[in-house]
């Protein structure tokens, strides 16, 4: 069993299988469509492993606790704290970061609604808020005000004091015009 | 000359520029900064309120593979001084003369060496290769407390039996400071009515959703120390690093990245501060530090903690003859940021009311707490608590209704520029420049339907439920200064740069003060990058704070917008040698009237560099510092519906009307999104938000589980009425709106409470009003609630 | 904060989990959510030396239910159940607590037994499984024997698991009636409740056939107030005796103060609360 804490330090050997307690293994996934090969050290958390090994810094940590919702990425289609799950738990699973929402130059509807009511002021929490409703969004179920709110409520906002927020969610989520006249697609109408 | 402003971007509700890139996930905080090389930091901190360390043992911690280095008090005293905030503590000539504050100087070290004085206080510092390395090490040091008597609440730190905090201090008195006009005995003398009361304050942790960090890298070429932060006031970082670290300041460069929210408290210097840089400098290697939550709430400053004890006299008509404040301060185990807070309280207290004799005042006790500093509102939210409090027991005790009693003593508009006859915190004679108190009371009770909601009320109490209504009444003094300034230049790629000393923490710079550049340039707002405190592009900037950045650095842009314009027609007349008033610039192109020539700004600059004779003009780049005259007073009016659960002490906010002046807006989407997210933090204060140590001064509230944020349910849909009455002292008009939201909510919520359940005659004395605290009050007041419940 | 150093494995076969669990002499912890665990890890509250992973062990991953109960297995996310169509439908106060638990996001990992296996006096779960009679399944490398609810949660953080158990699933028998009601109160939306009740119900015209009644974040394990529920049987339920009843019950518990609610006030919200509940469970038992 290996044992170098260095978390920069070049790839070992093979890490001995998932199967066997091991401080090091070497997994596989899925992150943004891309095949990621790694091998992390077991108590390596996600929210690190995304930002500071793949450079993927757009899910941000603002609590390790699980209670203030920014590093909310989806694992397999579903919203999860990355803070609170470890790298090695996300072999073989397919992970989504909000780098992972935009398609090239266009922004996903729920990132346009953001923008078009002000739905953020600091951007630090705005990633976590975005992963959850895009995976709402993505839901085959039709999202009403009270799940809305309970989706969110899993997100805190420390600048906007949330109005902006909850207009950019309905209207990227089809739950009310807003006064300008969203459509579904979370596009402000002039 | 040609006259500018054919685009009018000032005013519109444009959609933000930086917002994609943040969508996106391209912002660039500082944890996201990668420095190869760096190592991680990690402080060990104290577990004890006050203790003298009789030992510490980082040996085995030193030997763990992966550590760098470990520095405890003893390695850091003797290279570096312990810190002193001079700016924040220098009192101004005039306050001096006139006031002789007492403000004592409690110089921190960077360390602790032998004695600490809070939880939380930084005791040693370990620097690995990953800040799990750096965790793994601080388990190993061992540490050996003598336990000290601590005391934590700041009047029984004024006791004469009361332990030291520090002690090699005299006493717990940080500071004093006393300031009045009139005669307030006389008055209380003569008058008709006397109310006397205790309003407090809590303790907050103003919480970015983002907590501090920085990095640090000393160049081995050319030895410049650059630092990367979410500092509020970068500049202030370079001025008190360079010579901390023996450094000539055109060495030292700051930069202030995107930043996660700062309200504050990310504005002032802290130890960890230098400590990242110095040890850059010692190890010769770069050097990370991010904190983390549990850091954050227990040892990132503190705010609010206040005791006011007010008198308030009135005439038989309601009249205020004279208001009386007793104020104690908490400051936390050492006065680190002198009368900033205090002051403003003092300042503030008043209000938009005229009140010819006045007598406040403030002591700040120190205690084995985490210290204090300004936090959103910074001492006028405590001030308008106490004031808007008093005023609604003094409307109580005369059978007035709180709103009549109010409007009988606005300072009228007429009276403006208004001098109360006090000095503000420059020393200078304290002076309202605009503000219209009466409009906005009209404006207010038109929006709630004020006599509708009154009907409301009494119909709802016969069903057995219990509506209230509150207000508070609030006026921030925006627009600190001495000054900030803004460098405009023309790049080589024909973009132009708009850098100032005041970074943004999400109040939309990027947008806001592009809008003002591009209106004064005359250009359009896409060619418009901003950069916002980096030392390294203006040489001296004060920082985003106090409500002052839209005010000083706007107008710093608009004036040096303006003078690059005049440049830039200029340069381009040497070019195409003729005169400026033949030239005009069109959509970012310098165009000769009544031809066809035309000249974008890239090759402008190009051609001064080829064309002779243009000595005067050679550079496309102008400099402005904005000298504000006198602050620019903004005002805001809460008034919010509330529904009190008796049963449960459940609070729901029914309706919530934010009547704002804060003169002529930029941007006002922006300017209503800083009111509504000003406003939610203080509704997090009046309902949830309580910072708590237990008795032994260990702190309570370390998690966001129990220091509890304001969530998206709580927010009722605030709205927000608007009077503009531009500034005159300045050329934009405008006033800072930043924290005036956070101002008002405790006082207009306890106040509406109280309204509630004034069939039970509670009197609320503080915030926050969680059930448990309600269900309190209802239990201990006079009338049996059985009665009116059943 | 990060995690202390720790080995991770993944067992196949619930077999290698438990002769893991067995063979070693450090210490190890089951990961199965991690929605309890990371967060105490992320502290350094506890500093095991191995995680062992329960997830994805497929024999734990499944929901059963027949006639006599709802069998969830330990790898089950609460998610998972209370969105259940059957779960739902046949054990709606199950589902209905589960919603009470912090926020989707923690409930897309959190799982029913890990909840359970933690066992804070505030959550939701252990109050469930307390209310419905609940059984345990439990093995190590000796056997697999089954525990009823209250010989399982012993207090606060406490349960009957020793360091080589497995917490395999638990079993929700059908619950007494068609009446339920579950409320908690905390003040903001997915916190740990200040306290909380739930009640199930069956009624036989306008009497109450049969009753069980859980008070939970009163301190300890959650109590089941069996002189009320005494009280209840055979009786009519009217706004009056419940109140009188819910007033009862809460004067028997002592919960304590903490830093966001007194023991009184406590004492006063389950009064409220079971009031609302009995109220709520007769009109849904009809």
């Amino acid at each position: 069993m290996s044992d170098p804490r260095n978390m920069s330090a070049a790839p070992q050997a093979t890490a001995p299988p998932l199967s066997e307690p091991s401080a090091w293994h070497d997994i596989s996934c899925v992150v943004n469509g891309h095949e990621v090969d790694a091998q992390v050290e077991s108590r390596l958390l996600l929210s690190d492993f995304l930002r500071h090994r793949l450079a993927l810094t757009g899910t941000h940590v603002g609590c390790e606790q699980g209670s203030c919702g920014a590093c909310t990425v989806l694992i397999d289609r579903v919203p999860v704290r990355s803070c609170l799950m470890l790298a090695v738990q996300c072999d073989g699973r397919d992970v989504v970061t909000v780098e992972g929402l935009a398609a090239g130059d266009d922004l996903h509807p729920v990132q346009e609604s953001f923008r078009a009511h002000h739905g953020l002021q600091c951007g630090f929490c705005t990633p976590g808020f975005l992963m959850t409703l895009a995976a709402l969004a993505d839901d085959a179920e039709p999202c009403d005000e009270e799940r809305m709110l309970d989706e969110i409520g899993g997100h805190l906002c420390r600048c906007t004091g949330y109005l902006g927020i909850r207009e950019a969610a309905r209207c990227a989520l089809g739950i009310a015009a807003g006064p300008d006249g969203c459509d579904h697609t979370g596009v402000r109408h002039e | 000359m040609s006259e500018p402003r054919p685009t009018g971007y000032v005013g519109a509700a444009l959609p933000r520029l930086e917002d994609e890139r943040l969508l996106r996930g391209g912002g660039r905080y500082i944890d996201d900064l990668d420095l190869p090389g760096a190592v991680d930091a990690a402080f060990l901190r104290s577990t004890q309120a006050h203790a003298r360390i009789t030992s510490i043992d980082a040996s085995r911690a030193r030997e763990l593979p992966g550590v760098v280095a470990v520095y405890t008090g003893a390695d850091i005293a003797g290279r570096m001084d312990p810190l002193v905030n001079t700016e924040e503590l220098r009192i101004p000539p005039g306050l001096e003369a006139e006031l002789k504050p007492l403000v004592r100087v409690q110089p921190m070290p960077l360390l602790a060496d032998d004695e600490v004085n809070y939880v939380g206080q930084p005791v040693a510092m370990v620097l690995a290769e990953s800040r799990y390395l750096a965790e793994d090490a601080l388990e190993l040091i061992e540490v050996d407390y003598e336990l000290l008597p601590a005391v934590l609440d700041p009047e029984e730190a004024l006791t004469a039996d009361a332990p030291r905090v520090l002690l090699d201090a005299e006493d717990n008195v940080g500071l004093r400071v006393r300031h009045g006009v009139g005669d307030v005995e006389a008055a209380f003398a003569a008058a008709e009515v006397v109310v006397s009361e205790t309003f407090t304050s809590h303790r907050y942790v103003p919480s970015p959703i983002e907590p501090r960090g920085l990095a640090a890298r000393v160049d081995p070429f050319d030895d410049q120390l650059t630092v990367w932060s979410n500092t509020q006031t970068p500049h202030r970082m370079r001025d008190h690093l360079a010579p901390a670290l023996g450094r000539s300041p055109d060495t030292v460069r700051v930069i202030s990245v995107d930043v996660g929210g700062g309200f504050g408290q990310k504005g002032i210097l802290v130890v960890e501060e230098i400590l990242i840089p110095f040890a850059a400098t010692d190890l010769g290697r770069p050097v990370r530090w991010m904190e983390d939550r549990n850091e954050n709430l227990v040892a990132g400053s503190h705010a609010r903690e206040q005791v006011h004890h007010i008198d308030l006299a009135a005439d038989a008509d309601g009249r205020l003859l004279a208001v009386r404040d007793r104020i104690v301060a908490n400051l936390g185990s050492r006065n680190m940021v002198g009368l900033v807070v205090p002051y403003n309280s003092l300042a503030h207290l008043c209000g938009p009311y005229v009140v010819p004799n006045v007598d406040i005042d403030v002591t700040g006790a120190i205690t084995n707490t985490m210290f204090t500093s300004p936090y959103r509102g910074a001492g006028r939210p405590e001030a308008v608590f106490a004031m808007e409090r008093a005023m609604e027991r003094l409307a109580a005790r005369m059978g007035i209704d709180p709103a009549d009693l109010r409007e009988r003593n606005l300072i009228r508009p007429e009276q403006m520029p208004y001098r109360t006859g006090m000095l503000d915190r420059r020393g200078l004679p304290q002076e309202f420049d605009s503000g219209d108190y009466p409009a906005m009371f009209e404006r207010a009770r038109v929006a709630l339907d004020l006599p509708a909601l009154r009907e409301r009320q009494e119909a709802l109490l016969a069903e057995g439920r219990h509506l209230g209504v509150g207000m508070a009444m609030c006026l921030e003094m925006t627009g600190l200064g001495p000054f900030e300034g803004a460098t405009i230049s023309v790049r080589t790629s024909g973009r132009i740069q708009v850098a100032t000393g005041a970074p943004s923490q999400g109040q939309g710079h990027a947008t806001t003060f592009a809008q003002i550049a591009a209106d004064a340039i005359g250009v359009p707002i896409d060619v418009i990058d901003l950069v916002g405190g980096d030392t390294a592009t203006i040489p001296y900037g004060v920082g985003t704070i106090a409500s002052r950045a839209l005010v000083t650095a706007g107008n710093a842009i608009h004036q040096a917008g303006g003078l690059l314009r005049r440049r830039i027609l200029e340069a381009a007349a040497t070019v195409f040698d003729t005169t400026a008033d033949e030239l005009g610039l069109v959509d970012g192109v310098i165009v000769r009237h009544a031809t066809d020539a035309a000249m974008g700004l890239r090759e402008l600059l190009l051609a001064l560099a080829l064309t002779p004779g243009g000595a005067d003009s050679d550079g496309l780049v102008e400099t402005s510092y904005f000298q504000p005259p006198n602050y620019a007073t903004a005002s805001s009016l809460h008034a919010v519906v509330v529904e009190v659960h008796t049963a449960t002490g459940r609070v729901d906010l029914r309706d919530y009307v934010v009547v704002h002046e804060a003169g002529r807006l930029v941007n006002p989407t922006v300017a209503h999104g800083q009111v509504i997210g000003g406003t939610v933090q203080g509704i997090g204060g009046a309902l949830l938000e309580h910072f708590q140590y237990d008795a032994a001064g260990q702190p309570a509230t370390s998690t966001f589980m129990d220091y509890m944020l304001p969530t998206p349910e709580i927010v009722p849909d605030i709205r927000i009425e608007e009077i503009s009455l531009p500034s005159p002292t300045n050329a934009l008009g405008v006033k800072g709106l930043g924290e005036g939201g956070a101002i008002g909510p405790p006082a207009a919520i306890a106040n509406a409470v109280e309204d509630a359940l004034r069939p039970y005659g509670v009197v609320v004395r503080s915030c926050p009003l969680t059930p448990s605290a309600i269900r309190h009050l209802l239990r201990g007041a006079a009338i049996d609630q059985e009665e009116v419940t059943a | 904060m990060k995690p202390p150093p720790f080995d991770y494995v993944r067992p196949t076969t619930v077999r290698e989990a438990v002769d893991l669990l067995s063979s070693t002499e450090r210490e190890v912890k089951v990961l199965a959510g991690g929605q309890s665990l990371m967060p105490v890890l992320n502290m350094r509250m506890a500093h095991p030396e191995v995680l062992l992973d329960i997830s994805r062990l497929p024999e734990l991953s499944t929901i059963e239910y027949d006639d006599g109960a709802l069998r969830v297995g330990a790898a089950v996310t609460q998610s998972r159940v209370a969105t259940d169509p059957a779960v739902r439908a046949g054990w709606p106060v199950l589902a209905a607590a589960i919603e009470n638990i912090g926020h989707p996001q923690l409930r897309n990992r959190g799982t029913v037994c890990g909840s359970l296996a933690h066992n804070d006096s505030a959550a939701e779960l252990p109050a469930v499984a307390v209310l419905l009679d609940a059984r345990l399944s439990v093995t190590n490398s000796t056997g697999t024997r089954t525990l009823s609810a209250s010989d399982f949660f012993l207090g606060t953080f406490t349960t009957a698991l020793e360091p080589e158990d497995l917490l395999l699933g638990v079993e929700f028998p059908r619950p007494l009636g068609r009446g339920w009601s579950f409320h908690e109160f905390a003040q903001r939306r997915g916190d740990f409740a200040s306290a909380g009740v739930g009640v199930v119900m069956s009624r036989d015209g306008d009497r109450v056939a049969d009753v069980a009644v859980v008070l939970f974040g009163v301190g300890g394990s959650p109590v089941r107030p069996t002189e009320a529920e005494n009280d209840l049987r055979g009786g009519e339920l009217t706004a009056g005796n419940a109140a009188a009843v819910a007033t009862t019950a809460a004067a028997a518990i002592e919960p304590g103060d903490d830093i966001h609610a007194t023991g009184v006030f406590r004492r006063e919200i389950v009064a409220e609360l079971l009031r609302i509940a009995l109220l709520e469970a007769w009109e849904r038992a009809a």
